[in-house]
């Protein structure tokens, strides 16, 4: 249309939509098809591009350091999810029972969530330090002799959980909260009328209602589970002996490292992979199990 | 008349409250060891309050290295990225949900389909393109990537279309165009969505760490938590200096959660993202 009103509106959209279409073309969507390219392609940033079909995801796939991080990443989840999951949903009831307070109490549990990852990685590793950390002195007035933690493979991951737990509690009991007001009160106190005990209203009308909050929380603390980097970064460096390496970790260093940038692309398509598909899968059970129906 | 407390309500204020120690009890420690000296860290048993507090694990760090720097860095950094991607996604969001025009929709989705991919599928290219451009060790390498976001753009465009047309319509009458009715009515309109998406954004790129770890190659550049990983190598084992560093590197946020709080929470919450 070349009418005036016409020319009006693509002027329009070229300064509302222009700035955003240009950055988002050029700092996202670019970039992902170029390392879709990238990952059959073997480059060092240097000498020319050598085009290398699937190889990446040959050698990728039986790559020992790609399948440790990958045992890592369950382990951590394993840890983690029902850790946070658990303790999150503890927090956030305790806090709905006061009125008195749970500002405050919120906002105490939310400090960690607002620190940046690397400031507390680096106040965890004075924590869990095994001769002088307060850890394991607290352990030791309990009688037990502390582990070794970041220093010993074993239980390098179980710190590391135990430091994620910490940091993201907050942040899932204030999801659960949000959660728990959006529960009529008067569907509880039916279900006491009714004669449930307090425990049969947490496990057959409070959990069952709470289970689209519970499925945000699984499914958000499962996609940050697989990208993992900052705290591993700073407590162990995926170490020791790789028992805390993680899949970010690999794509770290295979292209910064070592410079193998296609390899590192590859690796990169691998997690987005996992991620998706776990997330399609999380999706699959949730339209099976949350029936608002009744 | 208020009510007695009942044991139970007993209970979980005593529950709370010992959570409340275990979530403070780590920072009221990095403060405790960052006043220590060298031999004082290390006594047994430990001392919450340092016997002879002293300040030099601070003067260490702003002499030996520029914590300054990474301070002005990370305000510098996150606020301009702030401000270009509130009024980038406003922009945006306004147009997906106002105007209508041919291929709205498939850009719209591309947008979307940018938000399932993970960030560190694009870091390669990103770093590629930065050192193509001769921007690497840059502000704008910093700045720019964190300035633009599908998901900020998703919010406010549900803001946009979820608002009454009306106030908009009776401009339009007026003669006033798209761009003009932004500036005037939406902008101002959408200030509870801008302020949540600021928040969001703020947050993100405070604390972001692995993309200014690749990008940043001089100690001019860094960010602060590039800037304490700097630090985390440099005093492995000097914890008194590790502290201070983490003290320098957590008052800044902390004091600007202790005003907005309430604000912050809520902001977090809703977008429902780390």
């Amino acid at each position: 249309m070349h009418t005036l009103e016409g020319r009006r509106k693509a002027l329009a959209i070229a300064v509302l939509l222009g700035p955003s279409l240009v950055g988002m073309s050029v700092f996202y969507i670019f970039p992902v098809i170029s390392s879709l390219a990238f990952s059959f392609t073997k480059w060092d940033l240097l000498s020319p591009i050598r085009w290398v079909g699937i190889a990446n995801y040959v050698n990728a796939v039986s790559d020992p350091a790609v399948q440790q991080a990958l045992r890592n990443t369950v382990l951590f989840i394993l840890g983690y999810l029902p850790s946070v999951v658990v303790l999150g949903l503890g927090l956030a009831l305790l806090l709905n029972r006061v009125r008195k307070g749970r500002a405050f109490f919120r906002a105490v549990y939310f400090v960690p969530v607002v620190t940046s990852w690397v400031a507390v990685s680096l106040i965890w590793k004075w924590l869990l330090n095994p001769q002088y950390g307060l850890i394991n002195y607290g352990l030791s007035l309990l009688g037990i002799a502390g582990p070794g933690w970041l220093f010993d493979p074993n239980w390098a991951m179980p710190g590391v959980i135990l430091t994620t737990v910490w940091k993201d509690i907050g942040f899932v009991a204030v999801i659960y909260l949000a959660g728990l007001q959006d529960i009529p009160e008067n569907i509880r106190e039916a279900a006491a009328l009714d004669g449930a005990g307090p425990w049969q209203v947490f496990r057959f009308v409070t959990v069952p209602l709470l289970a689209p909050t519970t499925f945000f929380v699984t499914t958000i603390s499962l996609i940050s589970s697989f990208q993992v980097f900052d705290q591993v970064f700073v407590m162990t460096g995926g170490g020791p002996v790789g028992a805390t390496t993680t899949m970010v970790q690999l794509i770290y260093k295979n292209a910064f490292s070592y410079s193998a940038m296609g390899y590192a692309s590859a690796i990169s398509w691998i997690l987005f992979a996992l991620i998706f598909s776990v997330t399609v899968i999380q999706n699959l059970i949730q339209k099976r199990w949350t029936r608002y129906d009744a | 008349m208020r009510k007695p407390l009942r044991p139970a309500d007993v209970l979980t204020y005593l529950l709370l409250a010992a959570g409340a120690v275990v979530m403070l009890l780590p920072f009221a420690w990095m403060i405790s060891t960052s006043l220590k000296s060298g031999e004082a860290i290390f006594v047994a048993p430990p001392q919450l309050i340092p016997a002879r507090p002293t300040f030099d694990n601070y003067s260490r760090i702003f002499d030996g290295i520029p914590m300054g720097t990474f301070l002005v860095n990370s305000v510098l950094v996150s606020v301009i990225s702030t401000t270009l991607m509130v009024l980038n996604c406003a922009m945006a969001g306004y147009a997906f949900a106002r105007i209508a025009f041919p291929g709205r929709q498939v850009i719209f989705y591309a947008y979307l389909a940018t938000l399932m991919i993970p960030q560190q599928v694009t870091l390669v290219p990103l770093f590629a393109l930065m050192t193509w451009l001769g921007w690497g060790n840059t502000y704008q390498a910093l700045i720019l990537p964190a300035s633009f976001g599908a998901f900020g753009t998703f919010l406010l465009r549900q803001f946009f279309m979820n608002l009454p047309r009306e106030v908009e319509e009776a401009a339009f009458i007026d003669g006033a165009g798209h761009v003009r009715i932004f500036f005037s009515i939406g902008l101002q309109l959408a200030r509870p969505a801008l302020a949540t998406l600021a928040v969001f954004a703020f947050m993100a790129s405070w604390n972001s760490f692995l993309w200014p770890l690749i990008i940043t190659s001089s100690q001019s550049m860094m960010t602060l938590p590039v800037g304490l990983s700097f630090l985390n190598g440099r005093y492995a084992t000097d914890w008194n200096v590790l502290m201070a560093g983490a003290v320098i590197g957590t008052l800044p946020i902390l004091a600007v959660y202790v005003f907005a709080q309430r604000f912050i929470i809520q902001g977090l919450a809703t977008t429902g993202l780390k």
